[in-house]
């Protein structure tokens, strides 16, 4: 699975399963076990948990969770295993001998009870006016084990404040239950390490390093620990109290646009499995709500694709021709905020690689205020832009003061999928009975090569569909069957893939002629792209880039600061699972297929800015300024 | 702090990672060594000791909070530790601890003007069948009383 292999836990904490099919109902190949009476065969070093769990056993849990490494701190998972003095925590139990398991006696229960009763007797907070109310592992025990008093008492007095410095992530750390779960997912699963237990016993509790507040640490704004976390202990900074009063005043013209993967998993909050795609039924809700326009944030990751491509090709073609020894290669994707955050703080010296295209919100967010400013004759000053996102970290992004090349602030909020659901539940409307619209114009329906930007791989996809048929003047589908670039799709950590480019190209499109003259410089070449998500993974490859490794020659990287890619964000519902985001990516999938149009550079929207705005083209003076940036080394050190 | 200063840090890191190996387990030891040096343990110092052994400094710093023998600020040069525990407390803590703050003027959890004195607390230092007990420094001393306290204060002073 996508995650595990990724982690760099201690041995003691990873899974230990031995799945040998030539072994497979052999002896010493699989183990039979009683559970509550019943005979299973499991594989050896299931934990008892797994096994429960395949037999539709429930067992109730808090540390666990399948993302990440075992922690058994807990106990809420206790069961009796025949034989053994004391209960033991099922989620930390691989399955060695034929034992016999019991998961409800008077025994598990009483301490199943015990231990949500003490986990209340230091829970400050109240489930009104928390986040998570009706969406919180703590509270949903506290029901299902019938809490109906406080049996150890209750704490009445606040402990700790509430670290709301970020822009992204906030602490309130009296409602951490202490299962660790932020901690492994941010040490192991993104390798960042921001939040560790700090000091022992009573006192202990999660904080960063020297116990700073979060915005002063090396914290990347990724959102996967609130994604992980079983209660409202941290949640995303929710700007939505901002943007009704916005909505509300009616000097304001609010607009939004909607990037894929929220509109992949709002579903989820609305009741649907996961796996539904509600793109046209949240244009009509969103108008509903108020805003005054909904546009699609593919049309400018198509845009994206145009930029960054030419950036790449301008790269290759100053390296391999003109033999410039300051370009730098391989290029990186600029496109997941939490990605180039942690560029910035662990391998500043690779600030040059990547790409100085905007991310898709971003640059929807400074032509709002441009280009649409003038074709509808409003005042810039007047226009609110919203951007609904999979991320916490694009909230982030769109503070940071470099994004105001529109000459205001380019998008004025960050919204995560879970506040955006609550904004639509606020305003009554069940999302999955809205009728289904169309974007607004001028930018109108973006094409599936933007939609799939959600899934990990999903920009390099985007890229050599374009770049195919740019450079060897085939169509995709004569390349790949049906346009679907397989060899970049799938979960796993680390994707390499070479791409031959043979030695018939096809004449330079028009849209780029003045930059380059003919592509007979790239006969022969073979392009080597890398695509990786979880930071952790885009660590690996940044280590083997330095120590000039395979992947220094690539030519292009896409990296994803979230696993699974933006599906994966972290402002996408609670909970995540490697099945929740296979199924959000394959609705994406299907989405791309069904649409006519799947190539960024055939999106006659693209086509046509071009023509009336960015009229020297891509990468050109007016591109540049608004649709490029610029980064700034961090480093890893915390003064 | 200083640059050259930073970097004489380092290169002691450095010394010290030779010395013990860059497991994970030898964090303890390079830590305790570094404390023993400087008597705290700066945040660059526990950044470089993370970035040498590969870890995260939050986890350095983790670990640090957990043990009171490691600190993360600067304390006095000399550190006296008074065990609060129950049997001390019973064999006569409290007045051994009120001599101790009359003599040098601060409270425990303060570090005297001078920088020389850090009075603590401690938890049960297994010395209970002979309490009142104190470590200073590295040393431990037992059957207190606040006269014997007091003259063992006045010879780190
Ligand atoms: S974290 Fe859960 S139990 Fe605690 S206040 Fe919030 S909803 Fe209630
Ligand atoms: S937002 Fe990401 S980097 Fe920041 S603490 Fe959470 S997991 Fe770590
Ligand atoms: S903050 Fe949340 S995830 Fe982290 S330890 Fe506390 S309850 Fe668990
Ligand atoms: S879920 Fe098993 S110990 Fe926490
Ligand atoms: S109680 Fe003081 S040494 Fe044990």
């Amino acid at each position: 699975m996508e995650t595990k292999e990724a982690s760099r836990a201690p041995v003691s904490q990873k899974a230990h399963i031995i799945e040998n099919k030539d072994f497979e109902g052999k002896i010493g190949g699989t183990v039979s076990i009683e559970i509550n009476e019943k005979k299973v065969q499991v594989p050896l070093g299931t934990t008892i948990l797994d096994a429960c769990r395949k037999n539709n056993i429930h067992i109730p849990t808090l540390c666990h969770h399948e993302d990440l490494c075992v922690a058994g701190v807990c106990r809420i998972c206790v069961v009796e295993v025949e034989g053994m003095r004391t209960l033991q925590a099922s989620c930390a139990f691989p399955i060695t001998s034929p034992i016999k398991i019991k998961t409800s006696t008077p025994m598990v229960r009483k301490a199943r009870r015990h231990i949500i009763d003490l986990l209340l007797s230091e829970h400050y907070g109240e489930c009104y006016s928390c986040v998570r109310n009706n969406n919180c592992e703590l509270q949903k025990l506290a029901k299902e084990y019938g809490v109906d008093s406080y049996t150890f008492g209750h704490v009445q007095k606040s402990k700790y404040p509430v670290d709301n410095s970020s822009f992204s992530v906030i602490r309130d750390i009296d409602k951490c239950i202490l299962c660790k779960r932020c901690v492994r997912t941010c040490i192991d699963l993104q390798e960042v390490g921001v939040l560790e237990a700090v000091h022992r016993g009573h006192d202990t509790h999660i904080n960063t390093f020297m116990e700073k507040d979060l915005a002063d640490v090396v914290c990347i704004n990724c959102g996967q620990c609130i994604n992980r976390c079983p209660t409202g202990a941290l949640h995303a900074n929710d700007p939505s109290d901002e943007i009704w009063d916005a909505i509300d005043n009616p000097k304001k013209h609010v607009v939004i646009q909607t990037a894929p993967s929220p509109r992949a998993a709002i579903g989820e909050e609305f009741g649907l499995g996961a796996g539904h795609s509600m793109t046209y039924q949240l244009n009509s809700a969103l108008r509903r709500i108020g805003f005054n326009a909904v546009f699609d944030t593919n049309f400018t990751a198509d845009l994206t694709i145009i930029e960054e491509g030419t950036e790449l090709i301008l790269r290759l073609y100053k390296a391999v021709v003109e033999k410039n020894p300051q370009i730098k290669l391989p290029q990186f994707t600029s496109c997941s905020p939490g990605w180039v955050k942690y560029l910035e703080h662990f391998y500043p010296e690779y600030i040059d690689n990547l790409s100085s295209a905007k991310s898709p919100q971003q640059m929807f967010g400074s032509l709002l205020k441009t280009f649409y400013a003038q074709k509808r004759g409003i005042n810039p000053e007047d226009i609110v832009s919203v951007a609904v996102m999979p991320c916490s970290a694009k909230k982030f992004e769109c503070n940071r003061p470099e994004m105001t090349d529109s000459g205001y602030k380019d998008v004025d909020y960050g919204l995560t999928t879970r506040e955006l659901a609550k904004m639509i539940k606020e305003a009554g409307i069940n999302l999955p009975e809205m009728p289904k619209e169309h974007f607004d114009d001028p930018f109108g329906d973006a094409s599936g090569a933007g939609l799939i930007f959600g899934a990990t791989g999903g920009v390099m996809e985007a890229a050599i569909r374009t770049i195919v048929e740019f450079v060897l003047g085939k169509k995709t589908e004569d390349v790949f069957e049906k346009a679907n670039v397989l060899p970049v799709r799938g979960f796993e950590g680390i994707k390499y893939v070479e791409l031959p480019l043979g030695t018939e190209m096809g004449p330079v499109p028009e849209i780029i002629k003045h930059l380059v003259p003919n592509w007979d410089w790239l006969k022969g070449v073979t392009l080597k792209v890398a695509v990786a998500h979880g930071t952790a993974n885009a660590k690996k490859i940044m280590e083997d880039i330095k120590a000039g490794g395979k992947f220094s020659e690539c030519h292009f990287i896409e990296f994803m600061a979230c696993p699974g890619g933006c599906i994966g964000g972290g402002g996408q519902p609670i909970p995540t699972s490697p099945e929740i985001r296979k199924k959000r990516a394959e609705a994406i999938y299907a989405e791309d297929e069904s649409l006519e149009l799947r190539k960024s550079h055939e999106n006659p929207n693209v086509v046509r800015i071009y023509e009336e705005y960015l009229t020297d083209g891509p990468c050109g003076h007016i591109s540049h300024k608004l649709l490029h940036t610029h980064y700034k080394p961090r480093g890893r050190y915390i003064a | 702090m200083l640059v050259m200063e930073k970097n004489q840090l380092t290169e002691e890191i450095e010394v010290l990672i030779k010395k013990y190996g860059k497991e994970r387990s030898s964090l303890i030891p390079i830590l305790q060594d570094i404390q023993k040096q400087h008597s705290y343990i700066s945040d660059y110092a526990q950044q470089e000791v993370a970035r040498l052994l590969d870890i995260h400094p939050v986890e350095v710093f983790s670990v640090i909070s957990f043990y009171a023998f490691l600190n993360s600020s600067p304390k006095g040069r000399n550190i006296v530790r008074l065990c609060q525990t129950i049997t001390c407390d019973l064999a006569g803590k409290k007045n051994v601890a009120s001599a101790i703050e009359r003599e040098l003027g601060i409270k425990f959890g303060q570090t005297t003007p001078d920088n020389k004195i850090t009075l603590e607390y401690a938890n049960c230092l297994g010395m209970c069948d002979v309490g009142p007990a104190m470590i200073v420094n590295d040393r431990v001393y037992y059957k207190l009383d606040p006269e014997k306290a007091v003259s063992i204060i006045n010879e780190i002073r």
